[in-house]
């Protein structure tokens, strides 16, 4: 997962040269990496029914063909472009049409994991008998794969007459709870014996002692969590939505995809998806900074 | 906790004990033991002491002498293993809970998500006063350590001493009868340390607050105190309580005069004599 360090030079002037060569790095083997995959499928569709072919006609064809192993990135870009201007909003083959069912589930996830998360640490750095019994089961709910968590939970809350958003934010949350529940025990175990001590002076109760001093003090370690916890909820709304066979979400996208053998319908739901994970963090990163916007930089 | 103290309605206007209202603080005969493997460590070993009120006290001794420890036991941060000890005439428990005592660490502990003042604020927010009137006596209280402008500073934006004014203030906003120090001023460098010694005992001499002052420092013991309490270390007990002789209004030229010396040479000779 992504670790910025928020202390890092704010100035990304030094890091834009590097980042821009790794993208054209990036782009070229992609092309390379096309014509090798695309290559014998364009041989047999296309170039070999009309005659001889030199290799201009290889690569051409490798970039254009129809259902490639690997589409080149143009092809992608078209596709994710079309989606968004030829479509009305509200159709299935607008990919933003996808983004908000798959946001709605992320987001709700998101906030019922941050919650979990929250409470399950709060009780945990409040009782020393729910530390030892809670945190084993806590670590060890992240052992078992959510691709194996989702189809259960779905399964149960079908029956119980849930469908639609919840499920999905369900699976969301299983994943988000976690990396919120450690961090903010961390975080809210973080003031130091002087700082309780304060407070004891004080004869602050356990909940302004919770309020005004540990919660506080916990948000720098919580920040990065949540912005852990909310791409993570995103994967979990994804797989959510494939074994349902639900008819809309990036998920869904992904699989529809795979079952016409339309590449590039895969690529640009799955770019549409990195897209919706930086955006969804780089949200939590702006609140984290006007958050914290007054504590030292030291 | 079996008192016979506590069950005074009202010391204050008891025939019997007159004087018990004019006590802040008594230590009778206690003693903190700390379980060790070998052997259990003597951390204060029957000390008895009385505070009257508006005294400046210092305990002094080398480190492990137990003067943070007494001063941790009668502001309740350390449980006592013998003997009793009073704070306004009830135990350190019911003293901290009725808000007697203002304590200053060593470290400021200023919350660092907090302006100055809001700092200054955070014992009246606990007490559940409102906002206006928890921000009218922050105010008043930062003016009265000088820093008044900084209010709406973070603490990370002030120097060390300041730092170390603004929990002076934060400990005073309440108005505790008592003011419990613990060697405050000891991360400080010397210039600093005068100054805020200076102006900690002309704040003394407006208000005549009861303060406990914890140190190592002989010289900022005698400037500042009404009684300076020696200490010892293992087993950790009180040497030699020395009366001052010094005016109760100071100023720092007074260090240099023969009165001041004296009376240092006189803590320097209970020092060393607790050390055979």
């Amino acid at each position: 997962m992504d670790t910025i360090d928020p202390r890092s030079d704010p100035k990304s002037g030094g890091r834009l040269l590097p980042l821009t060569a790794t993208v054209l790095v990036i782009v070229l083997l992609w092309y390379a990496l096309t014509v090798w995959l695309n290559g014998p499928g364009a041989i047999e569709r296309v170039l070999a029914p009309k005659g001889p072919w030199s290799w201009q006609d290889l690569v051409l064809s490798s970039w254009t063909l129809q259902r490639p192993v690997l589409p080149a990135p143009h092809q992608i870009a078209a596709d994710f472009w079309s989606s968004l201007v030829d479509w009305p909003i509200d159709s299935p083959r607008n990919l933003l049409f996808h983004v908000a069912v798959t946001g709605q589930s992320t987001l709700l996830g998101f906030a019922m994991g941050t919650a979990l998360g929250a409470v399950l640490a709060v009780l945990i750095v409040h009782s020393r008998t729910l530390d030892r019994a809670l945190l084993p089961w806590v670590v060890a709910s992240q052992t078992i794969p959510v691709l194996a968590i989702a189809p259960i939970v779905l399964v149960i809350l079908g029956s119980l007459g849930f469908s639609g958003v919840l499920p999905k934010a369900v699976i969301a949350m299983y994943l988000c709870f976690f990396p919120v529940a450690v961090a903010a025990v961390q975080g809210l175990r973080s003031p130091q014996r002087i700082e309780t001590e304060l407070m004891h002076t004080y004869a602050a109760s356990a909940w302004q002692t919770l309020w005004l001093l540990r919660l506080p003090a916990a948000w720098p370690f919580i920040f990065p969590a949540l912005r852990v916890g909310v791409a993570a909820g995103l994967v979990g709304a994804m797989v959510a939505e494939l074994p349902t066979g639900a008819q809309a979400g990036l998920g869904s996208r992904l699989l529809t995809g795979s079952y016409y053998g339309n590449t590039v319908q895969i690529w640009s739901a799955l770019l549409m998806a990195s897209l919706l994970g930086l955006l969804l963090s780089s949200a939590m990163a702006a609140l984290e900074k006007w958050a914290l916007r007054h504590r030292s930089r030291t | 906790m079996l008192n016979p103290l506590t069950e005074d309605a009202s010391p204050s206007v008891s025939p019997l004990r007159p004087p018990s209202a004019l006590r802040a603080v008594e230590v009778l005969g206690a003693s903190v033991v700390y379980p060790a493997a070998d052997a259990p460590v003597q951390a204060l070993q029957d000390i008895r002491l009385t505070i009257a009120q508006g005294e400046f006290i210092s305990l002094i001794g080398p480190s492990g002498c137990g003067k943070t420890t007494l001063l941790r036991v009668i502001a309740d941060l350390e449980p006592i293993s013998g003997g009793q000890v009073l704070v306004n005439g009830v135990s350190p428990r019911e003293a901290r809970l009725a808000r007697a005592y203002g304590y200053v660490f060593q470290a400021p502990a200023l919350f660092p998500w907090r302006t100055v003042l809001a700092n200054v604020m955070l014992p009246l927010q606990i007490q559940g006063r409102d906002r206006e009137a928890a921000q009218a006596i922050a105010r008043e209280h930062l003016g009265r350590v000088g820093l008044t402008q900084f209010e709406k500073k973070y603490p990370w934006q002030l120097s060390g001493g300041m730092q170390q004014r603004v929990s002076i203030a934060r400990a005073l906003s309440f108005e505790p009868r008592i003011l419990m120090m613990d060697e405050p001023f000891g991360a400080l460098d010397e210039i600093t340390r005068d100054g805020l010694n200076e102006q900690l005992q002309q704040l003394w001499c407006r208000e005549r607050r009861t303060v406990v002052f914890v140190t190592h420092s002989i010289s900022e013991a005698v400037y500042l105190s009404t009684r300076i309490v020696v200490m010892s270390p293992r087993p950790g007990r009180i040497v030699k309580v020395i009366e001052s002789t010094l005016p109760d209004e100071r100023h720092l030229g007074l260090r240099d005069t023969p009165e001041f010396m004296q009376m240092a040479h006189e803590v320097r000779e209970a020092l060393s004599d607790g050390h055979h």
